[in-house]
């Protein structure tokens, strides 16, 4: 597969579930791939190898296995960090998922055992994310502020669903110590604009963090052309296996920042009383790590690399350009999000008068085989925003066909009969 | 199909003509319940008369056409009927919706509301159904205490 012959029912043969069928012969539309998505053969087996060939612990055992399962593992940073432009591979941590790495970036922040200045923050600093994150890039920075005392504010959202700027030289400010925010909304499909928000954060003195769970898995992300501090994504979302993440950040911050999880593995030396840590990335991962999982995160990031994520994200343009056009042929429905295809991904969720989503999403399954995401996808405050309690999300991937949108829009037209 | 089961006639008629909606006065308690994983909420006003006598059963609320037209329901089978009677319902049909779809429903007990049988089969949207009718036993506790 190279550029210019992108061949989606090629891609199609390469994850078996795909040509699964549902109970009473339906066929799987699968228009869930924003929450989590599908796996090739190419992963499933990297995986199962490992395990049947390969498997022992990571980092400490010295025998033959031990030295195969170590290589594959760490083979497996090297090929994420290359597949994000990471100047160096150390700065690839491995977490069990997003969440996680937004976590340790939060726990970073007003730890006494930090002195860094950048990383100080009390009663009087501000931390700053928007209305259009993710549960996991909200939760973290409230606890932080409840920890510290310092106030957490936010960016608003517009009615066309962009990030608002307007006040980004009073929200980002003097006494701002960080900005974290979603590199592409999980709701709403925007890709944010980053450039203008990082000058302004440089212009500060504060730093930033972007939430890139799913951003990384449908275009090429190059953390060091962005320039931001910190960026989290997650494996699953990525033709990986579940229970793997990424924190990528600037080696020079993460050195000074101090652990976050102890145990195993994150030492250098223990006494009974105190303890040295050993250098970054393994400062980071306590513990055994998911190492079956990593190794499956290498092997996407190897699938992605192959079929070509600029390959990736025009398939998925021309499926956004697509769906929004055949979904604002269904009678009164409402995309929640930017109503064209330009710097937005793959993600249409949407509204239909008098119709709850769950009653959709519901229809959808058990008549169509159509699986959708209903509900307010981790993302309360933004619907609160919009003043509605749940939407319906179809979200597209490399293997998503257009038959499977025209699918969908008979499936609304049919929900439509049920509930006119 | 699966969904046919869940989507009976009866429950898309109550969801779109719902029966006794809007609070009204006078009532004696009143109770605001929701189910947090889908936002599904309903607001219950219970009025109570004498010798137990159920006099009216009001509620607002918003979400799927399972919880609305659960309470539409309940309204229909509460209201004019007794405390005792109306419970004995409930406890009916909290049996059902946590059978898991392996209970035969008791017709005689639950009336209209047997028509939900089909969503014991979705654990998912049991807590749609029982959203209002679960409001109503607190309601009825509340106006009793």
């Amino acid at each position: 597969m190279t550029n210019g012959m992108f061949d989606v029912d090629r891609i199609r043969k390469d994850f078996p579930i795909l040509s699964r069928e549902l109970p009473g012969g339906r066929p799987l539309v699968y228009l869930d791939s924003g929450n989590s998505s599908q796996k090739p053969a190419q992963v499933i087996n990297t995986m199962r190898e490992q395990m049947e060939q390969h498997y022992s612990n990571v980092g400490r055992a010295l025998h033959t296995l031990g030295s195969e399962s170590t290589e594959a593992y760490e083979g497996a940073r090297d090929k994420v960090a290359a597949f994000i432009g990471a100047p160096d591979r150390d700065e690839v941590i491995f977490t069990k998922n997003a969440s996680e790495a937004l976590n340790l970036v939060a726990y970073s922040f007003g730890n006494p055992t930090c002195d860094d200045e950048r990383f100080r923050l009390g009663p009087g600093d501000e931390i700053v994310i928007s209305e259009m994150e993710h549960h996991s890039n909200i939760v973290p920075w409230q606890l932080l502020a409840r920890r510290t005392g310092a106030t957490l504010r936010w960016f608003p959202v517009t009615d066309e669903g962009r990030l608002d700027l307007s006040g980004l030289d009073e929200l980002v400010n003097e006494r701002t110590k960080i900005v974290s925010i979603v590199h592409q909304s999980n709701v709403l499909g925007t890709v944010n604009p980053i450039g203008g928000i990082l000058a302004r954060v440089r212009a500060v003195g504060a730093l930033m963090m972007l939430d890139a769970s799913q951003s990384v898995p449908h275009r090429a992300v190059d953390v060091a052309a962005l320039g931001v501090d910190f960026v989290a994504f997650t494996g699953h979302k990525m033709v990986g296996p579940s229970g793997i993440g990424v924190l990528w950040g600037r080696q020079e911050l993460l050195e000074v920042m101090p652990p976050f999880l102890g145990g195993g593995e994150m030492i250098e030396a223990v006494w009974m009383d105190h303890s040295t840590f050993a250098p970054v990335p393994h400062k980071f991962e306590a513990g055994t790590p998911p190492i079956v999982e990593a190794i499956g995160l290498g092997a996407a990031v190897d699938y992605l690399t192959a079929v070509g994520m600029d390959d990736v994200q025009r398939h998925e343009h021309e499926l956004t350009v697509y769906g929004l056009k055949a979904l604002g042929e269904v009678p009164g429905l409402r995309i929640v999000g930017p109503a064209t295809a330009e710097d937005r991904g793959g993600i249409l969720s949407f509204t239909i008068p008098g119709i709850h989503p769950h009653d959709v999403g519901q229809i959808l399954d058990d008549q169509f085989g159509v699986a959708v995401r209903v509900g307010h996808h981790c993302a309360r405050p933004l619907h609160l925003r919009f003043g509605i309690p749940a939407t319906t999300r179809a979200s597209f991937y490399l293997y998503t066909t257009t038959d499977e949108i025209d699918a969908l829009v008979r499936g609304l037209h049919h929900v439509q009969k049920v509930f006119g | 199909m699966i969904a046919e089961s869940l989507y009976q006639e009866l429950i898309l008629e109550h969801y779109k003509h719902p029966q006794g909606r809007g609070l009204r006065d006078p009532y004696d308690a009143e109770v605001h319940h929701v189910n947090p994983t889908c936002g599904d909420e309903v607001t219950m006003r219970v009025k109570l008369g004498d010798g137990g006598k159920v006099e009216d059963v009001s509620y607002d609320g918003q979400g799927c056409s399972i919880s609305q037209a659960a309470a539409s329901v309940l309204h229909e089978l509460a209201t004019g009927s007794t405390v005792v009677d109306s419970l004995a319902v409930v406890d009916e049909f909290t049996r059902l919706m946590q059978g898991r779809g392996k209970i035969e429903p008791d017709e005689d007990v639950l009336g209209d509301a047997v028509a939900f049988a089909g969503v014991a089969r979705f654990p998912a949207r049991v807590k749609c159904a029982l959203l209002a009718w679960m409001a109503y036993k607190d309601a009825v506790a509340r106006s009793s205490a």
